[in-house]
């Protein structure tokens, strides 16, 4: 028995030349409630893949380090594995079916069985089910995640908090359970609930199980975490004691990072400017990154940053107002209200759309470059077309010539205009995603996660052409990004969004305390996090 | 040579297959000295003859519906077009002509509703649809009984109901095919219907170059992308489903004017499977295709059915195989494009 | 309130079987059009209950999978009539010809049954119109064999019998009155006034007592009486006397009919086999597999095996039902006896109310009832209707297809409904991470 029951040591991960994980070492030990901190992106997901043998890993090149468990180096090549290992996932989304009984749901693949007739001929998988056993089994994991729910009743019928406490029943239920992974399950509940669970989550640890606890909420890492990991860019930057933890230190160390805005100047304050686009509780029903009624002012020529977590609504506020998904609220442009969910009209209007989707929305990947920059126009404005009374066609020479100027404007490094939009690095189809938006002369031009997954040479040219598009021509832009370097680099003002409500409006050279905390879901003045979730 | 790889595993083994049987079915006509010539323009013949029908999988595919097993819901207006212009004793160019409007005006009518069902259906279109067109060819046997038609050139001299294979003689059986006919090195070419096809395929040709056609396609390649330029993609789906069910209905009127003889009642049931097959010979996908996929799908298969029989015959002196043949194949490479469709955009 | 709850369950009943009921409505018209006897309609029931049951429970199991109905059962009839066509080549007769049948069927329906696995599980969310287009690709490999490969260099087997007059290829029709005909059916025979009146009083009983447990729990009992009052209108019918008098004449030479009640004992089998296998290890895990393949895959289980396994599942039991059909019949016209096969086996058990997502016993059994009546009486009644029988023939095939379009576009529009969010995210087992979409969107 070694005093540990997970080590993982010096784990570096790269993908394709991207260092995502460098030289992080976590130790559990049996009974320890270790919350596992990061933002997005971080390298959290990477680590729990690497430690659930996830094919993903070994497919893109393996990882380098080592994986103890219970003091033998790890064999654990696939979620399966992980399983016969006593390591435990309870996961995000849920892993449940609605049709089945809450026992059946338990008891997923683990079912007990009598044997009968047929299984003496076929073998074992023609065993009957003992439903009073799985039952009895099912009853007493839910007693153990304190929980008291009817173990026949159908899932489909039940409340969603309930849902997490029976993934967990799930995992507690499994013979030798060690470790069990949390990755962020109080995302879904209410308040009372994640009490509840936390409050499980100690139970289970006073049991000798060891949980890795995944979480942003740090007022619940305070709370029940032993032992505090922090990553920041794949990097460890700190591993303490929950003694010598705060919640304005964990924010800090979460986010805090050199910025550099030499090349911008200093943010410019242009509240004397008129209000260019004006959000009054702006709903959006975007799976995933709901918006439970935002409301903001973009003055005429700034940048504006939107901030926050993951899941957190942020995406949702451009594609709402750009009718990607279905939005309810106010949204006036220019001082006249937009119609909602008619994308047509949003992009007549002036504005236009970056996607942070590059590859499923924003582009026609099997098409050539000059067709996807010309696309939107060519659809919204009638441009790039020849008419012949009824009949048009599109003006190839004018599109050749148009795209060519784009790609000497962006720096798109392709073979050609006829190129297909596929065939491209990440970076270089970021900025035929651009391309395609000024090509509509856009006077507010919505840019989501403009950097994500590119090169660093891309990124500083894609922030760049933002920032001389909004100086030179005038156009407004507002930028939403999980990279708060990013935002903090570019933005004039950052929205912290905060379960699908703004949190603050701050500015970029506030602390990264301050901004750490806003991401966290504390209100500035008030301290504590949001209520009322659905 | 990676390179190379990649290129035969895009093109398919299926097609390399075929297009290897359809050059050891040109050698083995020469080798046995089988009258090539003839063989060669029964092949010329058979192109226009199918080429439209082929052509209709062209906007159904590109439009996000995939393979449009239900183009027998063309097929079926197309006869409409026929038997009422038959009916309204309508000869020559001009019957021809009747028959395509009207086909076009029922092909509309229906088009437009089918497509409106299957944007009720995403994702399972051709399953359904292939089934909705079983039905219609179907539900049209009754059809063709109670309808009442009285032409007698169309209709059972005794009973009711028009007649199973009615002959396009003294009507427009042949007009295409006949018209600026010649004659080379032994090869005939029945240049109108040819024509023809080449017309049909320069308009869709010039559609999907149009601003609509634009968007039609990025519709069926990627709804996401289309709607954030604001086009309704369940419109342009229906636009796409249309125009396919129109060139379906042209498509069997050339067919059935090159044939001599309109085939009613179960006849049309199978004929999509037929024409998807081509497309798909020619290098098209379920989700992808162009043009050239559709000539060179129908000259393969084409060429392939009509040399497979005196070569096969000629050679293992056996009936039926040119027919299995043609099952074997026309099943195979559907179920080789099925097999091979990725879900969604990613 | 107990009134209203009886009525609430009744009405569930009836919105739960609404199909059928339709359908027995649409039968009871035509047959009342067609002027066909009663007792000539039980007697052409009771024989096609015997000959498509078995294949049409076949049916069960892919659904469960979530596979959808599996229209590649022709496969499974392809690989029974191959054992037929060998059994009547080694010249086999009687029981041994029987049982030779279904010991040959076995690994072939098992092995291309395999095959159909392994290629639908390339085209998952497609395996009705694939599975369809391999009944029809494997249909053309059928015929190859048996009319080009059987008899030449290939298959050298010489047989005047068997092989057409070239000696090349199967004949188109294979009498099988010296190998399997009735072979099954003879085991025993009852009379069929006995068969039904039984099965009615058993069905006055069964649902009599589940009408006093339901009483004892409180449960509403409305649905088990009108199930018992429909087993004693059965009993009823059956002894109407018109209809008593032509069952005990209707068989052959005026003798009272019969009916093979082995072949319906094992169909019977067949019925408790699918109940029971649900109940397994195994089916519980193809449940699984059928609500979520992935959920199933993050649980451990083997999701293309599964699926594999259905689909040779039910391909063994086709291939055995076909059997059964076939020794019924007597005849086996090689090219075409297997070709319908799928398309009438699914249009019953949709028409008994079953759909792409969920099938039952009773639908199949029901479904069988109800589709072969309308099979029964639609000729006559088109010829009543409008002088024209063929109408009727028309009609049924119109039938047939029309109810299957509609059971797949419901289900199609019910999945759309259900929203788009199950289908995206597919098998990513712990966090489905930032980092991981950044490294996709990078390659």
């Amino acid at each position: 028995m070694s005093e540990y029951v997970l080590e993982m040591l010096n784990i570096s991960k790269e993908y394709s030349g991207n260092q995502v994980l460098k030289d992080v070492t976590i130790k559990v030990k049996p009974g320890e409630i270790h919350a596992l901190l990061g933002e997005n992106g971080a390298g959290k997901s990477t680590l729990m893949n690497i430690l659930f043998g996830m094919p993903v890993i070994s497919s893109t090149g393996g990882f380098g380090g080592r994986v103890i468990i219970d003091g033998e180096e790890s064999k654990i090549k696939s979620p399966n594995d992980a399983i016969h290992a006593g390591i435990g996932m309870v996961h995000q989304e849920f892993m449940l079916i609605p049709g089945f009984t809450v026992t059946e749901n338990i008891k997923l693949n683990r079912e007990i069985t009598r044997p009968n007739m047929a299984s003496r001929i076929f073998g074992k998988s023609m065993e009957t089910l003992d439903v009073d056993a799985m039952t009895k089994d099912a009853e007493a994991a839910l007693k153990k995640v304190g929980m008291d729910i009817d173990a026949y009743a159908e899932v489909a019928g039940l409340p969603v908090g309930h849902m997490q406490f029976i993934e967990i029943a799930r995992e507690v239920d499994k013979r030798g359970i060690k470790l069990l992974v949390f990755d962020e399950p109080t995302a879904v509940l209410t308040e009372q609930e994640a009490a509840t669970l936390i409050k499980a989550m100690k139970e289970l640890a006073s049991e000798g199980i060891a949980i890795l606890f995944i979480t942003h909420r740090l007022d619940e890492v305070i709370e029940a975490a032993d032992n505090i990991t922090i990553l920041r860019d794949g990097v460890q930057v700190a591993n303490l004691p929950v003694a010598e933890a705060t919640v304005a230190k964990l924010a800090e160390l979460m986010i805090g990072r050199e910025v550099d805005r030499s090349a911008m100047g200093e943010p410019r304050d242009l509240s004397n400017e008129e209000v260019v686009l004006s959000l009054k509780n702006l709903t959006v029903d975007m799976p995933g990154e709901e918006v439970k009624g935002v409301s903001f002012d973009v003055y005429k020529g700034e940048i504006f940053g939107i901030g926050g977590l993951a899941g957190q609504g942020k995406l949702g506020i451009p594609n709402g107002i750009m009718g990607m998904y279905h939005a309810d609220g106010e949204v006036v442009f220019e001082g006249e209200p937009i119609e909602l969910n008619n994308t047509k009209k949003a992009l007549s209007r002036g504005l236009a759309f970056v996607s942070e989707d590059r590859r499923g929305v924003g582009l026609l990947l099997e098409e050539s470059i000059e067709d996807n920059i010309v696309f939107t126009a060519m659809q919204a404005k009638n441009e790039f077309l020849l008419k012949f009374g009824p009949i048009t066609l599109k003006d190839s020479g004018k599109i050749r010539r148009h795209a060519n100027d784009m790609i000497n404007l962006l720096d798109i490094r392709c073979t050609g205009a006829t190129q297909y939009a596929g065939r491209l690095s990440g970076g270089n189809q970021q900025k035929v995603c651009v391309a395609k938006a000024i090509t509509l002369g856009p006077k507010l031009l919505f840019v989501s996660e403009p950097t994500r997954g590119i090169d660093i040479g891309a990124k500083k040219l894609v922030l760049d052409f933002l920032t001389k598009l909004n100086r030179e021509e005038g156009v407004t832009v507002v930028m939403v990004s999980s990279e708060l370097v990013e935002l903090k680099t570019v933005c004039d003002r950052i929205a912290i969004v905060s379960e699908g409500k703004v949190n603050a409006i701050m500015k970029p050279t506030d602390s990264d305390v301050d901004f750490g905390l806003a991401m966290s879901g504390y209100k500035k003045n008030k301290g504590g996090a949001e209520d009322g979730k659905a | 040579m990676e390179k190379l790889k990649r290129r035969i595993k895009e093109f398919g083994l299926p097609r390399i297959i075929i297009l290897a049987f359809f050059l050891f079915l040109c050698i083995m006509a020469i080798v046995r000295d089988l009258n090539f010539p003839a063989l060669l323009s029964n092949v010329i013949a058979r192109m226009p003859m199918d080429g439209v029908l082929v052509l209709a999988m062209v906007p159904g595919i590109l439009c996000g519906i995939g393979l449009n097993f239900g183009v027998s819901i063309g097929i079926i207006a197309g006869l409409l077009g026929m038997t009422i212009s038959m009916e309204m004793g309508a000869t020559g160019l001009v019957g021809l002509l009747v028959a395509i409007a009207i086909s076009t005006a029922f092909s509309t009518l229906f088009g437009y509703g089918y497509g409106a069902a299957l944007n009720r259906m995403k994702g399972s279109e051709m399953t359904v649809s292939t089934y909705v067109g079983f039905s219609v060819v179907a539900l049209m046997c009754i059809g063709w009984t109670l309808l009442p038609f009285k032409n007698p050139s169309m209709v059972y001299a005794m009973g009711t109901g028009l007649r199973p294979t009615i002959s396009m003689d003294g009507y427009y059986g042949a007009i295409l095919d006949n018209f600026m006919k010649f004659e080379i090195a032994g090869i005939t070419i029945p240049t109108g219907s040819l024509l023809f096809l080449l017309g049909m395929c320069l308009i869709v040709w010039l559609f999907l170059r149009s601003k609509t056609g634009i968007a039609m396609r990025a519709a069926g390649s990627n709804p996401l992308y289309a709607e954030a330029s604001g086009i309704s993609v369940n419109k342009m789906r229906i636009v796409g489903t249309v125009i396919s069910t129109i060139i379906g209905g042209i498509g069997i009127i050339v067919y059935s004017q090159s044939y001599g003889f309109m085939q009613l009642y179960n006849a049309p049931r199978m004929m999509s499977f037929s024409a998807i097959a081509a497309v798909l010979i020619g290098g098209a996908s379920a989700s992808k295709a162009s043009i050239s996929n559709v000539l060179l799908g129908v000259f393969l298969f084409q060429g392939i059915l009509v040399l497979s029989l005196p070569v096969v015959n000629d050679v293992f002196k056996v009936q039926n195989l040119s027919e299995i043949m043609r099952i074997i194949i026309t099943n195979g490479i559907i179920i080789y494009a099925l097999t091979r469709r990725k879900g969604g955009a990613s | 309130m107990q009134k209203g709850k009886e009525r609430a369950a009744f009405m569930d009943f009836i919105f739960r079987n609404k199909v059928a009921i339709l359908f027995s409505i649409v039968s009871l018209l035509c047959l009342y059009v067609s002027g066909i006897q009663v007792s000539f309609l039980i007697k052409e029931l009771l024989t096609r209950l015997a000959r498509n049951s078995f294949l049409v429970l076949a049916l069960i199991i892919p659904v469960i999978a979530g596979m959808g109905m599996n229209f590649s059962i022709v496969i499974g009839a392809m690989s029974a009539q191959a054992a037929i066509i060998m059994v009547t080549y080694f010249k086999l007769s009687g029981i041994v010809a029987l049982i030779a049948t279904f010991v040959l069927a076995l690994p072939l329906s098992v092995f291309f049954g395999w095959l159909t696995g392994k290629v639908l599980n390339r085209a998952v969310g497609q395996e009705m119109i694939t599975g369809m287009m391999l009944g029809y690709f494997a249909n053309g490999i059928y015929q190859m064999i048996f009319l080009v490969l059987v008899g030449s260099a290939i298959i050298p087997i010489v047989d005047p019998d068997l092989l057409l007059s070239t000696g090349v290829g199967v004949r188109n029709s294979i009498d099988l009155t010296n190998t399997i005909k009735y072979t099954m059916d003879n085991i025993i025979q009852v009379p069929a006034v006995w068969f039904l009146v039984a099965l009615g009083a058993f069905g006055i009983f069964w649902f009599v007592r589940k009408a006093l447990m339901a009483k004892k729990k409180g449960e509403a009992m409305s649905v088990h009486i009108f199930m018992a009052a429909m087993s004693a209108a059965l009993v009823a019918v059956v002894l109407m006397p018109g209809v008593y008098y032509g069952l005990m004449t209707s068989g052959a030479g005026k003798t009272p009919l019969q009916v093979p009640l082995f072949t319906f004992f094992m169909i019977f089998l067949l019925f408790l086999f699918n109940g029971f296998f649900l109940k397994t290890r195994l089916g519980q895990n193809l449940r699984t597999v059928g609500n979520s393949r992935q959920v199933a895959n993050s649980a451990g289980i083997n999701v293309d095996k599964m699926r594999i396994t259905a689909i040779v599942i039910s391909t063994v039991l086709a291939a055995w039902g076909q059997i059964i059909y076939l020794q019924n019949v007597g005849t086996l016209q090689t090219m075409t006896s297997h070709e319908s096969v799928g398309l009438y086996a699914v249009a019953a058990i949709v028409v008994g109310g079953a759909s792409v997502k969920k099938a039952t016993n009773a639908q199949a059994i029901i479904g069988v009832v109800l589709f072969h009546t309308l099979f029964i009486v639609s000729p006559q009644a088109g010829q009543a209707l409008f002088n024209n029988a063929q109408l009727g023939e028309f009609f049924r095939v119109f039938l047939s297809y029309g109810v299957i379009a509609l059971a797949l576009a419901l289900h199609a529009w019910e999945r759309i409904k259900k929203g788009k969010g199950e289908e995206g995210a597919e098998a990513q087992l712990p966090p489905a991470g930032e980092d991981g979409a950044k490294a996709a969107s990078e390659s």
